[in-house]
C-alpha cells in the first residue's frame, strides 16, 4: 500500500483566489456572501449567493479552446494551474509521466440552457455552437483540464451531489494507495450562476435573512437554509515515493477515506448514514477519534441537515468534545466543490495553527448543542483533521488528513 | 442591407468572436486561416451568422466559401429581406 500525500493546492473561491487571500479571510471570519439584485429581480425566494469573481483566461488559453469551457471549468483551470505550480509539476514532467485527474462536478445548467435556447430560437442544432456539447456534460471539467494540461492518466468525473469533491479525493487516494496511479489531480468545481441553483431555491432550501453576512449560520439556533456558493478547488495527490523522488513539497497525508449511503430519503439525511461514514473513515485511518484535532463539518445551515450531522459527530466522538466548525458560514455551500475546498480550508488552518470560527454561531439548539462548535477563530495547533461531505440521495464521504 | 454594410458588420462580428483585428480581414483572405478555424470552430461561424442574420449555411455549401468575399456573397444572396 502506498502512502498518499498532498503536494499542491489551488483555489478559486469567494474568500480569495490565492491561498494567502483565503487563509487571511478564514482567519478574519470574512464572509463571501452577498445579496444579489439579479436573483431578486429574477424571482428567487432567497437573494443570497457567494461573490465569486470570474477569471480572465485569455492570457492562458486560446479562443477555440475556451469555447469548450463553461464557468466551472474556468474556475477549475485557475485552481489547477496554481496547484500544479505549487506541486512543482511542470509540463515536461506531466508529458513524460502518467498524471490523472478525478474532479467533482454535478451540473452545467447555465451553459446547457444557453445552448438549447439558441437551438430553440433558431430551429437549428448548429446554432448551439461548437462548444455546447463539451460545455454541457457533467464531465466538462475533467475533459477540458485533461486536454489543456495534457494529462494522460485516469480521466474521471465524480458526480455525487454535494459529496462530489470529497469523493474525487477519496477515489484519487484509493488509486494511488493501490499503485494504479502515481499522481492524480483531484478537486471539485461548482457553477455560481443563478440558473444552476434556481430549482434548488424553488424547494425552499435557501436562507432568508435581513443581512447577507448573517444568512449562512450552520449549527446556530436561528438557521433557516443554505446560501449557494461556487468556484473550484484542486489538490494534487501523489504517492509519497513519487513526491520524495521529485523533491516535491509534501504538505500532508490522506490517511483515511470513509463513505456510505443512507439508502433513505432523497433530501432528508439521517444519522446512521453519516455516522457510518465517519466510523469507516476512522477505521480506514487506523486512529481513535481523540486523535482528531478538528472537524470541518458538512453543515450547510439547514435545520435538519446540521442537526443530523451534529448527532452523528456526537455519536462517533462520544465524550471527546472535538472542535467543530463549518466554513460554509463564510463561503455558503460550495456544493460539488465543497468536499475539495474544505480540505484546502482545513489545510490552511492546520498549516497556520488556527481554527476559523463558525461565523454566526450564536446559540445552539437542542439538537446541535451536543457538539463543540467554535464560534470565534482560535489559535489552536492540530495535526489531524476530519472533513465531512454529504449529498442528496444520501451519499456520504469523509476524509482524514494528517499534517506532515 | 448594402454589401458595404454587410462587410463592415460581418468583419466586426467575426473579429470580435474569433479575437483577431478587423484589419486582419481582407476580402481575398482565406477565412479558416485568418480566423484560425478548425472543423469545430467553423461551426461557431455558421452559428454566429445564423443567430445574427438568420442565414443558414448548409454543410454542402460550406466548402465553397473559402474567402471573405465568398462569405459576403453568400450572405448577400441569402439574407432574409
Amino acid at each position: 500500500m502506498n502512502r498518499v500525500v498532498i503536494t499542491g493546492m489551488g483555489i478559486w473561491s469567494c474568500l480569495g483566489v490565492t491561498l494567502d487571500e483565503v487563509r487571511q479571510s478564514l482567519y478574519e471570519g470574512k464572509s463571501g456572501i452577498i445579496k444579489s439584485q439579479e436573483r431578486m429581480d429574477a424571482g428567487f425566494r432567497s437573494p443570497f449567493t457567494a461573490n465569486v469573481p470570474r477569471p480572465d483566461l485569455k492570457p492562458f488559453i486560446g479562443r477555440n479552446q475556451r469555447q469548450f469551457m463553461p464557468e466551472e471549468a474556468q474556475y477549475a483551470y485557475m485552481a489547477t494551474k496554481d496547484a500544479l505550480e505549487a506541486a512543482h509539476l511542470d509540463q515536461d514532467y506531466i508529458d513524460s509521466h502518467e498524471v490523472g485527474i478525478i474532479y467533482g462536478n454535478d451540473s452545467v445548467a447555465e451553459a446547457t440552457m444557453i445552448a438549447l435556447d439558441k437551438f430553440r430560437g433558431c430551429g437549428s442544432t448548429a446554432a448551439c455552437g461548437s462548444g455546447a456539447i463539451f460545455q454541457s456534460m457533467n464531465s466538462t471539467v475533467t475533459m477540458n483540464l485533461a486536454c489543456l494540461f495534457h494529462l494522460k492518466g485516469i480521466n474521471l468525473t465524480a458526480s455525487a451531489a454535494c459529496a462530489s469533491g470529497s469523493q474525487s479525493i477519496g477515489l484519487g487516494a484509493l488509486l494511488i494507495r493501490n499503485g494504479l496511479q502515481e499522481c492524480v489531480v483531484c478537486g471539485g468545481a461548482q457553477e455560481a450562476n443563478m440558473y444552476g441553483v434556481a430549482s434548488f431555491d424553488g424547494i425552499q432550501s435557501f436562507a432568508l435573512n435581513d443581512e447577507a453576512v448573517k444568512a449562512s449560520r450552520p449549527f446556530d439556533r436561528d438557521r433557516n437554509g443554505l446560501v449557494p456558493g461556487g468556484g473550484a478547488a484542486t489538490v494534487i495527490l501523489e504517492s509519497y515515493e513519487s513526491a520524495v523522488r521529485r523533491g516535491a513539497p509534501i504538505l500532508a497525508e490522506i490517511i483515511g477515506w470513509g463513505f456510505s449511503g443512507n439508502g433513505d430519503h432523497i433530501s432528508t439525511p439521517n444519522v446512521a448514514g453519516p455516522a457510518r461514514s465517519l466510523e469507516l473513515c476512522l477505521k480506514d485511518a487506523g486512529i481513535a477519534p481523540t486523535e482528531i484535532g478538528y472537524v470541518n463539518a458538512h453543515a450547510t445551515s439547514t435545520k435538519i441537515g446540521d442537526a443530523r450531522e451534529a448527532q452523528a459527530i456526537a455519536q462517533i466522538f462520544g465524550d471527546y468534545k472535538v472542535p467543530v466548525t463549518s466554513t460554509k458560514s463564510q463561503t455558503g455551500h460550495e456544493m460539488w466543490m465543497a468536499g475539495a475546498s474544505e480540505i484546502i480550508y482545513s489545510m490552511l488552518m492546520m498549516k497556520n495553527g488556527f481554527i476559523a470560527g463558525n461565523v454566526n454561531f450564536e446559540n445552539p439548539d437542542e439538537e446541535t448543542s451536543c457538539i463543540n462548535v467554535l464560534g470565534e477563530t482560535k489559535e489552536i495547533a492540530f495535526n489531524q483533521f476530519l472533513s465531512n461531505s454529504f449529498g442528496f440521495g444520501g451519499t456520504n464521504s469523509t476524509l482524514i488528513v494528517k499534517n506532515l | 442591407m448594402t454589401r458595404n454594410e454587410i462587410i463592415e458588420q460581418v468583419n466586426e462580428l467575426l473579429a470580435g468572436e474569433f479575437e483577431v483585428e478587423v484589419s486582419d480581414i481582407t476580402p481575398e483572405a482565406n477565412i479558416k486561416e485568418t480566423l484560425s478555424l478548425d472543423s469545430l470552430s467553423l461551426v461557431d461561424m455558421v452559428a454566429l451568422l445564423q443567430v445574427n442574420y438568420k442565414v443558414t449555411i448548409p454543410v454542402a455549401e460550406l466548402h465553397k466559401i473559402q474567402s471573405f468575399n465568398d462569405l459576403y456573397d453568400y450572405i448577400e444572396q441569402h439574407i432574409p429581406a
